[in-house]
Order: structure tokens, then C-alpha cells, then sequence
């Protein structure tokens, strides 16, 4: 470490009895602010706009409505989520079904998956970061219906991967045997997201 | 560098962004009482698209760090140096230092430019929605029109709570249209209010793209607008801004 910001003395240090919860260059944000590339689509669940899909290369091709969704196995998910932005907020709660059970229901036959959105967001991910307890398809935060502008109806959770990857308005996952880079992706954002390794953006 | 036609504006992202470099503080300017400009000089600067971003990183003697992204306010034609400029957030740790401590000469680290979506690349009309420090990526675009292609079509709409929050009001002519939500100067015979319907529909008509940037709210109510004004929601590229500071 050679370079020191003349003056510089930190108001915002993360405390240590959680220095092992915040990655490298985040700092701890209390709020949950909101980050979008477009407006905000609005869909009535229960006017039968929403459903969740997984298709693509699977063995078979599933569609959830949102009654059918709710009759799956929910289960609480308490964790940290971390913004590429540079925000990190510890110790929330969602609530919403494993993406394990989706996809053992439907079988994927190859390694790769693009979440897709309502407003035509996209997110790539490799089946092994979507499976093993790692990933949810959420429709609760904090005890509450999720918010229109967190994602609700449903959104994908991936927590141990930057929050661009938890794919706001999820409408379903698609199985293909590419890696095919999705929204942010290709706008400069790196290809899987690791906030451990600070993976932010391309070249990193 | 004036008279540059659009082709030679950059047209891609550059290739290779993102390693850290010390830059130097050349000049700062005090826009408002909560906002000042930075002019950076970069060692090894590339251009930008307007509405990409550059991340700064603070280091304490100790090796703590911290780092925050903020938008470019300049055009890339401005070669060598960029501007970000800065709102200060009292409970932030990276702006108050900005505001407190930074002076001409200093070294401050940075890397970028980072992020092609939210950007104008100089081919369509555009309508710009910029809410308070919202304003700032959306200035990179005004800027850069002004340089190198003052002919195609541009309006901004600048919503701030009074005079006195005014970023860049030196620089803001026909293309811009201000509306002061809390409180007008005295004598003035514009718009106020929050953005309606009558602010947006009009220059809606004209433009091929909408950007928005601003606070949650404001892009909320601006989009919904655009929307309402006939805009095709996949034309509208929004930047929110959070509490990061």
C-alpha cells in the first residue's frame, strides 16, 4: 500500500465484530436504496400477469402461475447483500422458494442460465451459483409483500453474488449451454460478480 | 476541437477501463452551498461516453479505504481531465471529505470510465430528466452536444428545490427548461412545481431517447411521465440516485 489520501480518516469504518460480514470496498448502508436502468414495470399477480417459467435446455419445461407458485415450499432467507455500488446491507430477511426445487423439477441439461424479467432486464448466471441453497425466487422481504420497486412481485436472490445479479421481476430462468452475458454484463459489468473478489467490472 | 463531427464522438466504450491511477486536483469550483466541481487531471486518461462514471478510492494511513462512483459532468472532448461533481452528504464519508479537506494539488485515486448504458452516444434527439444533483451525468451530455453537434436536437428539464440549489446556472440556456419545487426567486415567470405532464410531453415528442436521473421519487414520476407522453419504456434509461456517500 503506497498511495495515502492526504487528511483522510475514515467516518465509516465497518465495526470489527463484523469486518468478516463486508467485503472489500463496501461499506454498510442501513437503508435499501433503489437502483433501476428503466422505469419500473407494474404486474398484478393476482390479475394472472405474473408466472414463472424455466425452460430453455431442460428436460422439462415448467410454468409456475402465481397460486401454483405458492403451493411450493417457502422458506425464510436470512442474509447480507451487496451492491456494486458500494453499499452492503447485513443481516435482512426474504422469504420465498429455493431455486433447487425449480429446477429439480424441471431437470436442466446443460451448466449455464440467463434470468429473464418483466421489462426485459437479463442476468447471467452459471447453474452451479443458482443451485446447492445458494439462490431464491423471493416474494417477501422483511415480513412484507415485495416491494414494486425492489422487484415485487418476485425477484431473484443470489446473496453471495453482487445484488445486479438478483434479477428484479423475475419471470423465469433459462437453461442453455453458453455463458451468454446479460444487461449489465455487457454494459461493463464483470461477467460473475463475486464481491469477495471484487469482481465490479470487466477488467477486474 | 470545435467543428468535430459526430463520427469522430466515441462510439464504443473504450476497451480497457479500470485501473486505479493517481489523479491531481486542477481546480474546484463551488456550484451551490452542498455542491462543488472537481477538475481532474489523469496521468492516463481515456475518453468517455457521456453518462459513464468514474470510481474514486480514499486511503487512510492505516490502509483503510473507501470508494464511491460519481458521474462525469464533462464532455470528452475536454481531453486530458474530467469533472465529477460532488454533492456533499453530511453523513457520507467520501463527499465530506471532498468538501473539507480536498484543494487544488491534491492527489486523489481513481479508475473508470465505468458503465455504457446510461450514455449518450451523440446519434439521437434526446430529452434529459435530471432531478437536483441528478443533473450532473446528464450535463456530460448537454456539454458534449454544445462541442460537437450543437445541431442535434436536446432539451433538458432541471428540477430543483430553489435558486440557490442551482448546479451549473451560469451554463444553462435555451435547451433547458427549470422548474424550483419549494420556492422561485423573486420576478420569476417560469415553471414551478414538481414535473408534469405540460414540462414533459412537449419535448417528449421530439426525442428518440429519455434519460432520467435523479432521486427514487423523481425518476419514478419522471418515467411514468415519459411513459404517459407516449416514450417507448425501452427507450427510457434511468440513473437513481442512492444515499452513497
Amino acid at each position: 500500500m503506497s498511495f495515502v489520501s492526504r487528511g483522510f480518516g475514515g467516518k465509516r469504518r465497518v465495526p470489527e465484530d463484523l469486518a468478516d460480514r463486508v467485503p472489500p470496498g463496501q461499506y454498510i448502508e442501513q437503508g435499501f436504496p433503489v437502483l433501476t436502468a428503466g422505469p419500473t414495470p407494474h404486474i398484478d399477480p393476482t390479475a394472472g400477469e405474473w408466472s414463472f417459467r424455466v425452460d430453455g435446455m431442460v428436460a422439462q419445461e415448467r410454468e409456475w402461475s402465481w397460486e401454483e407458485f405458492h403451493e411450493l415450499e417457502f422458506e425464510d432467507v436470512p442474509c447480507d447483500i451487496h451492491c456494486v455500488t458500494s453499499w452492503s446491507k447485513l443481516g435482512t430477511r426474504f422469504r420465498g422458494v429455493s431455486v433447487d426445487a425449480l429446477l429439480e423439477a424441471s431437470e436442466p441439461l446443460e451448466a449455464y442460465a440467463t434470468a429473464y424479467c418483466f421489462g426485459g432486464y437479463t442476468t447471467n448466471l452459471a447453474i452451479e451459483d443458482l443451485t446447492d441453497g445458494k439462490a431464491w425466487i423471493v416474494t417477501e422481504h422483511e415480513g412484507e409483500p415485495l416491494p414494486r420497486a425492489h422487484g415485487g412481485p418476485a425477484r431473484l436472490l443470489v446473496p453471495h453474488l453482487y445484488f445486479w445479479k438478483s434479477a428484479k421481476w423475475v419471470a423465469g430462468l433459462r437453461v442453455m449451454d453458453h455463458d451468454e452475458p446479460g444487461f449489465w454484463e455487457v454494459n461493463g459489468y464483470h461477467n460473475r460478480g463475486d464481491p469477495w473478489k471484487e469482481e465490479r467490472y470487466w477488467t477486474d | 476541437m470545435d467543428g468535430l463531427s459526430p463520427a469522430i464522438m466515441p462510439l464504443a466504450a473504450p476497451k480497457a477501463p479500470g485501473h486505479w491511477q493517481v489523479a491531481t486536483v486542477k481546480s474546484i469550483k463551488q456550484e451551490t452551498p452542498q455542491v462543488k466541481s472537481f477538475a481532474l487531471e489523469l496521468p492516463k486518461w481515456m475518453p468517455h461516453l457521456p453518462g459513464q462514471h468514474y470510481d474514486i478510492r480514499l486511503t487512510a494511513e492505516d490502509g483503510y479505504q473507501a470508494q464511491r462512483s460519481y458521474s462525469i459532468a464533462s464532455s470528452p472532448l475536454v481531453e486530458g481531465e474530467i469533472e465529477l461533481t460532488i454533492d456533499l452528504l453530511a453523513d457520507g464519508e467520501v463527499s465530506p471529505y471532498f468538501h473539507e479537506v480536498v484543494m487544488e494539488g491534491d492527489q486523489v485515486e481513481v479508475r473508470g470510465p465505468f458503465a455504457s448504458y446510461f450514455v449518450w452516444r451523440g446519434e439521437e434527439p434526446a430529452l434529459l430528466l435530471g432531478g437536483g444533483s441528478g443533473v450532473v451525468p446528464l450535463m456530460a451530455m448537454l456539454r458534449h452536444r454544445r462541442r460537437a453537434c450543437p445541431e442535434r436536437q436536446m432539451h433538458l428539464v432541471y428540477s430543483v428545490r430553489s435558486a440557490e440549489g442551482l448546479i451549473y446556472a451560469d451554463e444553462l440556456g435555451d435547451e433547458t427548461t427549470v422548474t424550483y419545487t419549494r420556492s422561485a426567486p423573486a420576478r420569476w415567470s417560469g415553471h414551478t412545481g414538481r414535473i408534469d405532464a405540460e414540462l414533459v410531453s412537449g419535448p417528449a415528442s421530439a426525442a428518440e431517447v429519455v434519460f432520467i436521473c435523479g432521486s427514487n421519487g423523481f425518476v419514478e414520476s419522471a418515467s411514468r411521465l415519459a411513459v404517459d407522453a407516449g416514450c417507448d419504456p425501452s427507450r427510457i434509461r434511468t440513473e437513481r440516485f442512492g444515499p452513497s456517500g
